[in-house]
């Protein structure tokens, strides 16, 4: 076997990952053995190393033309798990219905995968092209040396290599031993198709699993069953950083099924992904692991977030607000042109914290035996599951098998590895194979929890109603205090995202954050803080075009400005760790789905009565650039129906536009639940919410009616599609309420406003 | 001893009576199809039939079904082939997909009771049953296209 290399791509800037600086190394021919001999039980499909041909990492072609392609990044829903094998098999020119998919363990030698950031095509579109191209040159070239011609006359088509003037054809399976035995090329050797003749990139597929999802296949983390495993839940301290004074397990060793109970450490700050301590229940099954925490008493000492009133906080950040912050971008003087007086609007925002309730709680299998630990769990990132779980143990990394179940749901609850780190704390303990399961009322209780944020908002108005001067500021605990708790201001990754970036033409604009402190885990939750950045922007958009008294669409376009590039460099914008040249902010490509979603929707033409209108947003995120038109219609009583939603998304090329558009119907969805009702609060440390009857999530009779999707032609290069879909739809139907009723929504969620007229 | 039928094969148990369905059918007998969401019959990810009509098994203690017959996705039909499976795999519904057993169930009870629902009686049928990923209008579609099928 050759053991060339394709080449370490981790030099090219297009590839850099969102949150890693990790190097790609691709040409690692195979797995050392003795990582596979550890891998009992793969979940998915056979093994890449064990096919007859397999030049890379991602690819494997055995005898009988069955082709093994490595998904390395997770799938929760997105179709990622589809799309991007399904790019390496297009440059394979493979025969889709031959292909079996293995889900890739948790490896750094795939690159990243941290399936978070809506980065997986973008960062890894050219990796799969070349790793099939790879494949198929040298298909071909075992080709032209079995009929003695030059690889030059020869063309590939479904898995098979074809002589084009004799018309001899060899299949890929045939192919498969000889071609094992060639070098690997270089990079600089491989030919990709033009795009015309793609067969899978641009073109609709089902997701590789849905057969089994509809039939209940045991493909989930929670699925997954080991012989010998045991079942344990954890009873966690009510507040963050709280600790066990003492426990008394007795009547819950009565309980029948209940085998023990183990307490479980507290983190030592910053809590990154560590366990939040607690007892763990462990059981026979899971009922009985559950029934069992009903029955322990444990006396908590609480410790110094438990002063944190979420009310009082609240009131905080609004004052912080209002004061000056500090200043992430400044063009002009805003303070000259306020100072001068004229037309000066004023507005603030608030938006609560959330939690991402993925219909799957947080639950792994670990398998601890001999100072090396096997997981199985539903993680967006393996390869953080491999270091949290080494950390904890004081094990190597390498010492870590990471298998990655499909995910139900996620939404960035599970880029965080703490109830991972739980399972194989347990099994360490134990002995055994354990199960942890969280409940419910634990995943809304403990969860990483998105912002809460208050945003202050002003702008000075000339005759004819344009912004002069635009100044904002947001104050929100920074998700970084989750690796360091002195953390203040917002990263600039933050404030990248919907607000140092703010894409209008006003001559004088600055743009501020003021500081807070974090008394609840935070995390990254789809969107991010686009949620409350876009929020802020387009409701006071529309309230500026209003008391203008210019068209909201109008208006929009104007803000935005003529078409042309906005160059950031100087205040270090991060562009979503895209590069900018290849991913410039366009406002053309702004203005293009504003006027396509305006269209689409029939603005201006429609005639609305009484508690009935619609609302616009616009906002680039992600690298990818959406307008959201939504429908409402207000009742007397003020309920709030969304018959209509219509969304244009320009994400650059698209890979599977059937998948994609699922993505943003669910956002419109996701959006209405950000919306309409949701909030976490908190009162002496502890959360008040716990289950969906008191963190209620969309259901069939809230969501849109109907959500029409359109996507933008472009060749511009791939970008994000998991995440973009949200932050305007929010204000986007905010906006709707406004038109259809008067009132302004500047505090989220809607549950708090009584619309009744 | 509790007697039931699941799937058609007759069962027997002897644990905890006020174990819920939901953990006797994942731990006990590995069908691990019918999923976890709330544990307090609040999202539907759990449903199941229980002598045809469709239940929350993550509220329905086994106490409860002594005689009774359930049936999971996995015993909904052979090899996904009900017209509601069928309709979910052409229309593409899931996203993550682990809330879809329990809408599949919770639909296929609608469609025999109520073999072509309006806009409201789907809504009504289905309120019960979250999607965190929003697939409701793929679910709409979906379950009047077997509707059609089956008519």
């Amino acid at each position: 076997m050759n053991t060339n290399t394709i080449e370490n791509v981790s030099r090219r800037k297009f590839l850099r990952g969102m949150f890693s600086t990790g190097a790609l190394v691709l040409g690692v021919h195979f797995f050392p053995e003795a990582l596979w001999a550890a891998v009992r039980k793969p979940l998915f499909g056979p093994d890449v190393k064990d096919t007859t041909f397999n030049p890379n990492l991602f690819v494997g072609i055995n005898r009988d033309g069955t082709i093994t392609i490595v998904a390395h990044r997770s799938e929760m829903g997105t179709g990622i798990r589809t799309s991007l094998p399904r790019v390496l098999a297009d440059e394979l020119d493979a025969d889709w219905t031959r292909v079996k998919l293995q889900q890739g363990i948790g490896d750094a030698r795939y690159g990243s995968q941290n399936t978070d950031g809506s980065h997986s095509i973008r960062e890894f579109f050219d990796v799969m092209r070349e790793m099939g191209g790879a494949a198929r040159l040298m298909l071909v070239r075992a080709a032209a040396q079995r009929w003695k011609v030059s690889p030059d006359e020869c063309e590939t088509r479904n898995s098979m290599v074809i002589h084009t003037a004799s018309g001899r054809k060899l299949s890929y399976g045939e192919l498969a031993s000889a071609a094992a035995k060639l070098p690997v090329p270089q990079k600089q050797e491989l030919q990709f198709k033009p795009s015309a003749r793609w067969r899978y990139i641009g073109k609709s597929a089902p997701m590789y699993d849905l057969a089994g999802v509809c039939t209940g296949k045991p493909l989930y983390g929670l699925d997954t069953n080991l012989d010998g495993m045991v079942y344990a839940s954890v009873e966690h301290p009510p507040v963050l950083g709280g600790q066990v004074k003492s426990y008394d397990d007795a009547e819950a060793r009565r309980v029948k099924g209940v085998l023990r109970t183990i307490q479980i450490p507290t983190f030592k700050p910053p809590y990154a992904f560590q366990a939040l301590g607690g007892v763990a229940v462990v059981a026979d099954n899971t009922w009985a692991a559950l029934k069992g925490r009903q029955k322990l008493k444990v006396e908590w000492d609480n410790g110094p977030n438990a002063s944190y009133n979420s009310g009082e906080y609240r009131k905080m950040l609004q004052d912080t607000a209002r004061k000056p912050g500090k200043v992430v971008r400044n063009e002009g003087d805003v303070d000259a042109v306020f100072a001068k007086g004229g037309k000066i609007i004023e507005a603030e925002y608030y938006t609560p914290h959330l939690a991402h309730a993925p219909m799957e709680p947080p639950n792994a299998v670990a398998d601890y035996r001999d100072g090396k630990v096997t997981i199985w769990a539903p993680t967006q990132n393996p390869q953080a599951a491999q270091d949290a779980v080494a950390g904890a143990l004081g094990i190597k990394k390498e010492n870590v098998i990471c298998h990655v179940t499909l995910l139900g749901g996620a939404f960035g609850r599970k880029s965080m590895q703490d109830y991972i780190v739980e399972a194989a704390l347990l099994s360490k303990e134990v002995g055994k194979p354990v199960k942890v399961t969280w409940r419910r009322e634990d995943d809304i209780k403990f969860d990483y929890y998105h912002s809460v944020a208050a945003m202050y908002m002003k702008a000075a108005l000339d005759d004819s109603g344009k912004p002069t001067a635009w100044l904002q500021r947001s104050v929100f605990p920074s998700l970084m205090t989750t690796f360091d708790a002195n953390t203040m201001y917002g990263a600039p990754l933050e404030l990248g995202m919907g607000w140092n970036d703010i894409p209008y033409s006003i001559p004088n604009l600055r743009v501020e954050n003021g500081p807070a402190k974090a008394h609840v885990r935070i995390g990254w939750l789809r969107s991010v803080a686009n949620i409350y950045h876009a929020y802020a922007v387009q409701s006071f958009s529309d309230e500026l075009a209003h008391v203008a008294q210019r068209d909201p669409v109008e208006y929009l376009l104007d803000l935005i400005g003529p078409p042309r590039i906005i160059d950031l460099k100087s205040i270090g914008y991060w562009n979503y760790n895209g590069n900018a040249e290849q991913y410039p902010i366009d406002t053309s490509r702004l203005r293009k789905v504003v006027e396509m979603a305006a269209e689409q929707a029939g603005w201006g033409k429609r005639k609305f009565g009484k508690g009935s209108g619609l609302g616009i947003a616009a906002h680039r995120s992600f690298l990818t650039y959406v307008a959201t038109v939504v429908e409402v219609e207000v009742s007397d009583k003020g309920e709030v129906k969304i018959p209509r939603v219509d969304t244009v998304v320009d994400a650059g090329l698209v890979v599977n536009p059937e998948v994609v558009r699922n993505q943003f119907e669910g956002a419109a969805v996701f959006g209405t639940s950000v919306t309409r009702t949701g909030e976490i609060t908190a009162t002496n440390g502890a959360i008040d919410q716990s289950n969906f009857h008191n963190y209620p999530v969309a259901r069939m009779n809230d969501a849109p009616y109907y959500t029409k999707v359109t996507l933008v032609e472009s060749t511009a290069p791939p970008a994000g599609v998991g995440e973009p879909g949200v932050p305007p739809f929010v204000p986007a139907m905010c906006n709707a309420i406004f038109a259809a009723t008067g009132k302004r929504i500047r505090e989220l969620p809607l549950s708090k406003h009584s619309l009744s007229a | 001893m509790i007697r039931l039928k699941v799937n058609g094969v007759e069962r027997s148990f002897e644990g905890d009576a006020d174990m819920p369905l939901l953990w006797y059918l994942r731990d006990h007998l590995g069908l691990t199809g019918t999923k976890f969401g709330c544990g307090e019959a609040l999202c539907g990810s759990c449903t199941v039939h229980q002598n045809g009509q469709a239940v929350r098994s993550c509220a329905l203690p086994m106490s409860a079904l002594n005689g009774a017959e359930i049936v999971t996705i996995e015993g909904l039909s052979k090899n996904g082939t009900h017209p509601v499976q069928k309709a979910w795999i052409a229309m593409n519904v899931p996203q993550c997909g682990y809330c879809q057993a329990g809408q599949i169930m919770q639909a296929a009870a609608l469609l025999k009771r109520t073999p072509s629902p309006t806009d409201e009686e789907i809504e009504r049928a289905m309120a019960g049953n979250i999607c965190r990923c929003g697939t409701y209008q793929r679910i709409r579609a979906a379950i009047k296209a077997a509707a059609r099928e089956s008519a």
